[in-house]
């Protein structure tokens, strides 16, 4: 007597073959969701206690990224800037704005403005935003177009596998110093030559490269090394 | 046993009398129609309160870390790593058996290949648990094998360790495949004589068609022929890889080229140490006599006095290059092997290994079962012991006199050791009792009917 239907053979082979492609799929899926927005929140705007738009101060007004991010030069720590900063012109303009209740509120009674972090890296990566700066790497390099941003969302998936496609070819990032808070900078072209020394250059590498070596960068073992993050 | 040594040479290696039926009644009836014995559940039930206690151990050491074993500065490799060595070698004598005797056509191999590769199956299980609780962070344990992750970081491919990684899980789907395939066509015979349909079912969704024509015989010899030529390099390459993760490193006492062959020969003698464990209660308790014979349990004991000899050399030449090579660190970790805290368990470890087997010279206790069951389980602690000698002792005294220091196993080391052994028990019991532990086709073309004329 026969204990199973003649249908069995083709399910048999079928979930035998379908298996390899089945677990594939999971693999593939797991690959994609591990970079996927959904883990790594890239390009979502974030809610914050006043809708500040970066869009408005920076490119509507034309204020640059140091005059809040004030550490940002010299410090691991790029800043936050105090209410006070705000008050600066807040004070004078849209002083009765019902959206800037938050910020007027907190100059009153001294207490910070508690913000969203938008772009956090671990606290087992030790990052300073100093060294990057002074070597030639572009806010918007690993920010985005932050003048773009009516509401801040981290551009880049700030997992391991962006910091190391930098660390492992700089030359293919850097940009002359005077152009790190230039947010509409562009990279050296045929048509749009990129000056430095008086020597112009029309290619990304050929100018990372003397960046490199002008700006005086470590090695890319050096830059790669487990401790020289993880200390 | 009435018979003297020299017809013993001559045991068969099936007792005449059987026919292709009775082969086949014998064994597939200790699976279909025997009852389970009131002794099967309660060894089952020793078993699987060990294996409870695996569970537990390594629940609280989730909960806790590694801080609750007795590692420490400098001995960072403690019973993890011994128990796995010990494990993995014991699987060796599996492997051998089936896929090494196979190609010498040694046609003894095919009443004990079976439970043998289960045991190879269940003792690779037992060593895999131990370096994936040894990491320290054992979710992460997949951070082992090399896949694209994000951190865009690759193992560390220079390292014996991840040569391991791939050694272990090769040896083990290697060997779960080799069981698997052999099984199919006995799983067939249990499915056409299972009386119960749910049986049929099982046996019959595990048999995956098999029909017994003669297209299926001759894929199935050519896939059974491919995975023994797979798995017989395997045998030597497993446990030479396991000795690189310590011949690789410089410490006195793993630093020394000798380890691979040493290594390979110690598992050898641990595997089939344990194969006659096993064999010599399941043979006497299920009536097996016939079907593992003298002859077996004799030519096992060969092996392991020959695998042992070996590992005496390995022995002998260790203690000759700390003297001759002048090496004031390797002269030391031999005095320290002598007189040092855990000379008591050297001095063990060499009666373990070295003395006492050599009994089996002698043929009347070579073929007495009893003999042969305390002699197997002295190895077994010799090679347990060789490998705690290997992993402690070279690592508590090292080159810096500084850092010196000792190593106590604490009770939740012994739990997880005692515990695996409870999980390997465990599966055994489960194999007998739902498996035909003898291959029963194989065993068919033992006999004399069985030989085709030409």
């Amino acid at each position: 007597m026969q204990i199973f239907h003649r249908s069995t053979n083709t399910l048999s082979r079928a979930t035998i073959y379908g298996a390899i492609f089945v677990v594939a799929a999971l693999f593939w899926a797991a690959a994609e969701i591990q970079r996927s927005p959904y883990v790594t929140y890239a390009g979502v705007r974030r809610p914050q206690p006043v809708p500040f738009s970066h869009q408005h101060h920076v490119a509507g007004l034309g204020i640059d990224c140091r005059y809040c991010h004030t550490s940002v030069e010299t410090s691991s720590f790029a800043g936050i800037p105090p209410t006070k900063t705000c008050m600066n012109c807040h004070a004078q303009i849209w002083t009765n704005a019902a959206l800037l209740e938050p910020v007027r509120e907190s100059y009153k009674s001294g207490k910070s403005l508690v913000w969203t972090r938008v772009n956090d890296l671990p606290d087992f990566a030790y990052f300073n935003h100093s060294i990057h700066i002074n070597k030639g790497v572009g806010c918007n390099t690993c920010h985005g177009p932050v003048d773009r941003m009516p509401l801040m969302y981290n551009q880049a998936s700030l997992q391991m596998e962006w910091c190391l496609e930098c660390h492992r070819a700089p030359e293919k990032h850097l940009r002359p110093r005077d152009q790190v808070f230039n947010m509409r900078y562009e990279e050296p072209s045929e048509s749009k030559p990129v000056e430095v020394d008086g020597k112009p250059y029309t290619d990304q590498v050929s100018l990372g490269t003397d960046l490199v070596k002008k700006y005086k960068l470590r090695t890319v073992t050096d830059i790669t090394s487990c401790s020289t993050c993880h200390r | 046993m009435t018979q003297g040594p020299v017809q013993n040479e001559r045991a068969p290696v099936i007792e005449p009398g059987y026919t292709l039926g009775s082969v086949t009644d014998k064994i597939s009836s200790i699976v279909l129609t025997r009852p389970t014995s009131n002794a099967w559940f309660v060894g089952f039930g020793v078993a699987f309160l060990l294996l409870m206690m695996l569970l537990f151990a390594i629940a609280y050491l989730f909960v806790k870390g590694i801080g609750i074993w007795g590692v420490n500065a400098p001995i960072g490799w403690g019973f993890a790593i011994v128990n796995f060595v010990w494990w993995i070698g014991i699987g060796h004598a599996g492997t051998l058996i089936s896929a090494i005797l196979l190609l010498l056509r040694q046609s003894w191999r095919n009443s004990i290949n079976r439970f043998a590769e289960a045991m190879t199956l269940f003792a690779v299980a037992s060593a895999g648990i131990f370096p994936l609780i040894h990491v320290g962070r054992p979710w992460l344990a997949y951070w082992l094998f090399p896949y694209p992750n994000t951190m865009r970081v690759w193992p560390q491919f220079r390292s014996p360790l991840v040569w391991d990684v791939f050694a272990v899980s090769t040896y083990a789907t290697l060997s779960a495949l080799f069981w698997f395939i052999g099984l199919i066509p006995d799983l067939a015979t249990l499915r056409d004589r299972s009386e119960e349909r749910w049986k049929k079912i099982i046996y019959g969704m595990l048999a995956m068609g098999w029909r017994g024509s003669a297209r299926h015989w001759h894929r199935y010899e050519t896939a059974y022929l491919l995975l023994a030529g797979l798995a017989t390099p395997l045998v030597l390459s497993v446990h030479t890889v396991v000795s690189f993760d310590f011949a690789v490193g410089i410490v006195p006492g793993w630093h020394t080229t000798i380890f691979p062959p040493y290594f390979v020969a110690g598992a050898i003698y641990s595997g089939f140490a344990m194969v006659l464990m096993l064999a010599i209660p399941i043979r006497k308790v299920y009536n097996l006599e016939d079907f593992i014979t003298e002859r077996h349990l004799q030519n096992a004991a060969k092996v392991m006095l020959a695998t042992g000899l070996i590992v005496a050399y390995g022995y002998v030449i260790e203690a000759f290059m700390g003297w001759y090579g002048g090496n004031r660190y390797d002269a030391f970790l031999l005095w320290n092997r002598l007189h040092g805290p855990y000379s008591f368990f050297y001095y063990m470890l060499l009666a373990c290994n070295i003395v006492i087997p050599q009994v089996l010279w002698i043929p009347k206790l070579r073929s007495s079962p009893v003999w042969l069951f305390l002699v197997s389980g002295v190895v077994l602690v010799g090679m347990w012991l060789e490998r705690f000698i290997i992993v402690v002792v070279s690592l508590h005294r090292d080159f810096l006199t500084s850092s010196w220091g000792m190593y106590y196993p604490t009770r939740w080391d012994w739990m997880t050791y005692i515990g695996t052994i409870g999980l390997f028990l465990s599966a055994m019991f489960l194999f007998v009792r739902l498996l035909p532990m003898i291959s029963i086709f194989e065993m068919r073309t033992l006999l004399p009917e069985a030989e085709v004329k030409e």
